[in-house]
């Protein structure tokens, strides 16, 4: 499980884009690709390295006008970890 | 309707951009055509660059620059900085030979995501004698170039007759040299591996073995590599949904222009591709003859068409059925209810019981000589 004060980021076996022909962000990988839901793309485009777990539940919560997100967001960033989509930047 | 106006058909995500079938190498199960060696000119850069854009504005996402070998371009940096401007995820498949520091930091600077280097086995001795060279301590120095670069690494070893054994030692190499993903692709039987098929096909006693230590690997290694173990469709009586259907994500582009469905299909009798030099990639995909005449369920005969698994396997690979049957419009004799299937379990029967040893069929090595002999053979 990852913790609030974490700062993740893209793993650099992946890639984070927008494809307009298929009206969604996708994960790029070797010779492979995984295409997101919404949430999932918001929260991974947020895993820049710097913003906390804590900052970008807050910043969902905001951006959704919706609480609490806590459980959720962490549930999905613990799955990206596991998967090997993001790793923790170190401190 | 789809989005895209054109029926059932979406868009490529797939491009195969084949820039060349010259090649250092001369492996015995090479996928190239067997008459590769009459193939017409190879597309210039402007076209690869047109060919690139117009397929990237349809939709294509992921770019695999293949071969041959596709460093024998020299300019293949400048069209992996065009491909990676354009948003594909660039994939350079190679067999390494060509890759030196120089460019290997410039293939880094023009954008090239990863490097899918191929080893033909875990010892020198046998990579070289498989693929007819003397490659193999280049290919641990590629290794440890791509390693330096950041590239993630995909390493891709054909498993057959003559290398299965010694995949322990094969998984144990990958894991040595940092790679991310191991591809134990089994041999598929089309091209030079169908003309060395006897000399290839393993026993299933070699294909359990195989398996089962793959599977310790996994245990042992978790995520910190992946291991495809790509089975044979040979033993397993079960048709594969050949490039995940036919003109449904796939489109190689062949040295010379050719647009397939899939990089053998130029073999089958009674059907022409277009070529990008003629037409847009739009309009091949979409309108050709070529790339709609096996799309989807419609094309299929019995067994195929009453068939409770049409959707998964689409009939199987049309290459396999015009190799083995010579009639690319039946069900892939792969498949137990094929009416070919007994050709199938001949050719496995024949490898269980060992017969055709290399004495007395030498493995045909793709090289130019033989490409012509085999061209003038089925003309």
């Amino acid at each position: 499980m990852i913790t609030p004060g974490a700062n993740p980021r893209m793993s650099a076996l992946y890639r984070l884009q927008f494809e307009s022909t298929q009206d969604s962000w996708v994960l790029l990988y070797p010779e492979g690709m995984v295409r997101l839901n919404a949430p999932a793309a918001e929260i991974l485009q947020r895993c820049d390295g710097r913003r906390t777990v804590a900052k970008i539940v807050a910043e969902l919560e905001i951006a959704f006008a919706q609480t609490p997100l806590h459980d959720d967001v962490v549930a999905f960033l613990s799955l990206a970890l596991q998967r090997g989509w993001l790793q923790e930047a170190q401190p | 309707m789809t989005p895209w106006g054109h029926g059932a058909a979406r868009p490529p995500l797939w491009l195969l951009a084949e820039l060349t079938y010259r090649c250092p190498l001369h492996c015995a199960f090479c996928s190239n055509p067997v008459d590769y060696a009459r193939h017409e000119a190879e597309l210039d850069t402007a076209s690869w660059r047109r060919v690139l854009a117009e397929a990237r504005a349809l939709g294509a996402v992921q770019l695999g620059f293949s071969g041959g070998e596709p460093l024998l371009r020299d300019d293949l940096e400048e069209l992996v900085a065009h491909a990676r401007g354009l948003g594909f995820y660039t994939n350079l498949i190679t067999s390494g030979v060509g890759l030196t520091g120089t460019r290997a930091r410039a293939l880094k600077a023009a954008g090239l995501d990863h490097v899918q280097l191929s080893f033909q086995d875990s010892t020198r001795e046998m990579n070289d004698f498989l693929s007819h060279t003397k490659t193999f301590e280049l290919k641990r120095r590629v290794a440890r170039l791509i390693k330096d670069q950041g590239w993630p690494m995909v390493m891709n070893v054909v498993i057959h007759r003559m290398n299965i054994d010694h995949i322990d030692r094969i998984i144990g190499m990958a894991d040595e040299m940092g790679a991310e993903y191991l591809e134990l692709a089994n041999t598929q039987y089309y091209s030079w591996a169908f003309q060395n098929r006897d000399a290839l096909l393993p026993t299933r006693a070699q294909l359990q073995h195989a398996e089962a230590v793959a599977d310790s690997w996994r245990a042992k290694l978790g995520e910190r590599m992946r291991i495809f173990f790509v089975a044979p469709d040979y033993h397993e009586g079960k048709a594969k949904k050949c490039v995940n259907g036919w003109g449904s994500m796939f489109l190689t582009v062949a040295p010379d222009g050719t647009a397939l469905p899939c990089h053998t299909a130029k073999m089958l009798p009674g059907l022409s591709f277009p070529n990008v030099r003629d037409h847009s990639v739009r309009e091949i995909w979409f309108d050709s003859e070529g790339f709609n005449r096996y799309r989807g369920t419609g094309w299929m005969k019995e067994p195929c068409s009453s068939c409770e698994h049409r959707e998964e396997d689409l009939g199987g690979c049309r290459c396999q059925a015009y190799l083995l049957a010579h009639d690319p419009t039946v069900a892939d004799p792969v498949c137990v209810k094929s009416p070919h299937h007994g050709l199938v379990v001949e050719a496995v029967e024949r490898a269980e019981a060992g017969v055709a040893v290399a004495t007395e069929h030498p493995l045909v090595f793709r090289d130019p000589k033989n490409s012509r002999k085999l061209s003038a053979q089925s003309s």
